[in-house]
């Protein structure tokens, strides 16, 4: 049987820096990372520019020397965890091997939901989760091929360039009213889709997908219209869910994901948890979310590996935001855009233009915005939020114009 | 000894040279638009604020890169590398100073690298509001703090 000090299921961003921290605070231990792909860990967010051919298979590579981990004395072994005995300090791998564990760290990441309906796991029919998904989208996504991307969510709209860059046709179809619903308001949700149609997709929103047929080798896409359509390849984009069915009879306090504390411990001595997979406390509300993006599974993954070393560290609680270049339109999102009770909110809106801001204040207090069409100190915002800095006068100045937002940071800390 | 900007906005006086020659010494010919140091005008309170880069200890682009694009170089500066970095932009949203940013041209984000240790800033600023100084007396006190609140988590010392 093997064995480590401190054994970390997943091989994504969460896992990563959780390997690096605990090299930082403990010299000797022994650090193990159990990957269920053979490949050195990798990024999901670099997997649209390696489907543009941007990027090589290294390009995606969270570290790139081939030596790194070695070099940390972090132990990669490629295999698939099946079950945890937390009482003997035990994996179950699928091979049936062991591994003990002194501390345990589970960062397993997301899986992407497939829809139940009929037809997809026909071939042709993909997720853009892995590095073996955009292989196999690349493969079909040739020039002049139809192709039908089923959610208009985030990562929906993160390969919609890539997809239109191989020379696809392409048909998206959203179930919800709007483009990135969970991510933009009514204003942006359209702004984009107007975007994405100028740049000739076919952008099909409160439409959903019935099923899919084999059609000869291509794919026949019946909507609940009732239209159909052929096509080479079906992408599947519509959510994600935390990978934890393997923890399900561990004992473990699970909800959407494995609920952790502010030291990103579970319910469980000595098993933590990190990044996607992981519902640990919301910035604002103080209470249980997953926030399933790369700033979050680092900050997890660091504070995780802090604690499992010894050194208490509390966590702040996570910020939802988000950027998202939808076929050259960047959008960025932050905390509470939707704004809260008895809060204001002010809007800047050049539709011609494919310019937005929504900025949405509690008191004198920046609590959420969204962005279209600007890029320029967006971080602030970020900042702004998360300091909770009162804004005086500048209230009501970014209340008549909310593009001044990098002058109310600077006024306010600056000057 | 490593060095720091220490940018004095007291002494500015919004002559913009600072941001052309940034501009400038990365390639940009003399296009303020492409600099990575500003000048914010405050009309109100009749002031100028140059503002870049502090090259924080925190190092939130750095730590939310996912292609591992941005390091450390010998003067302390965190660069971005052009070959590794993808253009996912995330970094434009974890550094809560908004002082990493997408440029369309490139592809790229570009941010402060303090010119490999000779930073054009300084040279072009006629006023000495900008200066490169030892870090322990740079004080960025004020990015400090603002810092210290946006920290991901809080270490306790026991």
């Amino acid at each position: 049987m093997k064995q480590a000090d401190y054994v970390i299921i997943g091989a994504g961003p969460a896992a990563v820096a959780a390997a690096e921290t605990l090299r930082r605070s403990d010299r000797d231990g022994t650090i193990a990372i159990i990957s269920r792909e053979n490949i050195s860990p990798y990024s999901r967010m670099a997997l649209p520019y390696f489907l543009t051919g941007q990027i090589s298979q290294k390009g995606t590579y969270l570290r790139k020397s081939s030596e790194h981990y070695k070099q940390h004395n972090i132990t990669l072994y490629h295999a698939t965890v099946t079950h945890v005995d937390p009482q003997k300090k035990h994996l179950h791998l699928a091979s049936g091997g062991r591994v003990s564990y002194g501390k345990l760290l589970i960062a397993t990441g997301a899986s992407p939901i497939k829809p139940p309906l009929p037809g997809l796991d026909l071939p042709g029919v993909h997720h853009c989760w892995t590095l073996d998904d955009a292989k196999a989208i690349a493969a079909r996504a040739g020039d002049g091929a139809n192709i039908v991307l089923m959610g208009a969510g985030f990562i929906g709209c993160i390969i919609l360039e890539a997809l239109m860059s191989r020379g696809a046709k392409l048909t998206v179809i959203e179930a919800e009213d709007r483009m990135v619903p969970r991510m933009m308001d009514d204003v942006a949700g359209n702004m984009l889709k107007s975007w994405c149609e100028h740049k000739g997709m076919t952008i099909l929103t409160s439409t959903r997908v019935a099923s899919v047929a084999d059609a000869g080798g291509k794919l026949e896409v019946t909507l609940d219209s009732g239209d159909s359509d052929v096509v080479d390849l079906v992408v599947v984009a519509t959510g994600v869910k935390a990978n934890i069915d393997f923890a399900s009879d561990m004992g473990l306090e699970i909800e959407e994901g494995i609920k952790v504390d502010h030291h990103m411990q579970t319910s469980l001595t000595d098993i933590y948890a990190a990044g996607d997979c992981a519902q640990g406390r919301d910035f604002f509300t103080g209470l249980w979310s997953v926030h399933a993006i790369q700033p979050t599974a680092t900050e997890h993954g660091h504070i995780a590996a802090l604690n499992m070393a010894g050194r208490k560290a509390a966590y702040k609680g996570s910020l939802n935001m988000n950027v998202l270049d939808t076929a050259g339109l960047i959008s960025s999102s932050f905390g509470q855009w939707q704004g809260v009770e008895g809060g204001e909110s002010a809007q800047s809106i050049d539709a011609e233009r494919y310019r937005y801001t929504n900025l949405a204040f509690e008191g004198d207090r920046l609590i959420g915005a969204l962005t279209i069409g600007r890029t320029d100190n967006i971080g602030i915002l970020r900042g702004l939020i998360q300091s909770r800095t009162k804004l005086g006068v500048w209230k009501e100045r970014l209340m008549k114009s909310p593009n001044r937002i990098a002058e109310s940071y600077i006024a306010n800390t600056q000057m | 000894m490593q060095k720091s900007l220490h940018i004095s906005a007291d002494d500015c006086t919004g002559c913009y040279q600072c941001v052309l020659a940034c501009s400038d010494e990365h390639g940009y010919d003399f296009n303020p638009m492409k600099s990575v140091i500003q000048v914010f005008k405050f009309e109100d309170e009749g002031r100028y604020v140059p503002y870049t880069c502090t090259q924080c200890d925190e190092a939130w682009c750095q730590k939310a890169c996912p292609t591992d694009a941005i390091s450390v170089d010998a003067n302390g500066a965190k660069v971005v590398s052009e070959a590794l970095c993808v253009g996912c932009k995330v970094c434009t949203i974890a550094c809560p100073f908004g002082t990493i940013n997408y440029n369309a041209d490139s592809g790229k984000v570009i941010k402060c690298d303090l010119c490999g240790g000779d930073p054009a800033c300084v040279k072009a600023c006629p006023t000495s509001a900008i200066t490169f100084v030892n870090s322990d007396t740079a004080q960025f006190d004020k990015m400090r703090a603002w810092a210290g609140k946006t920290d991901a988590g809080t270490q306790q010392s026991n």
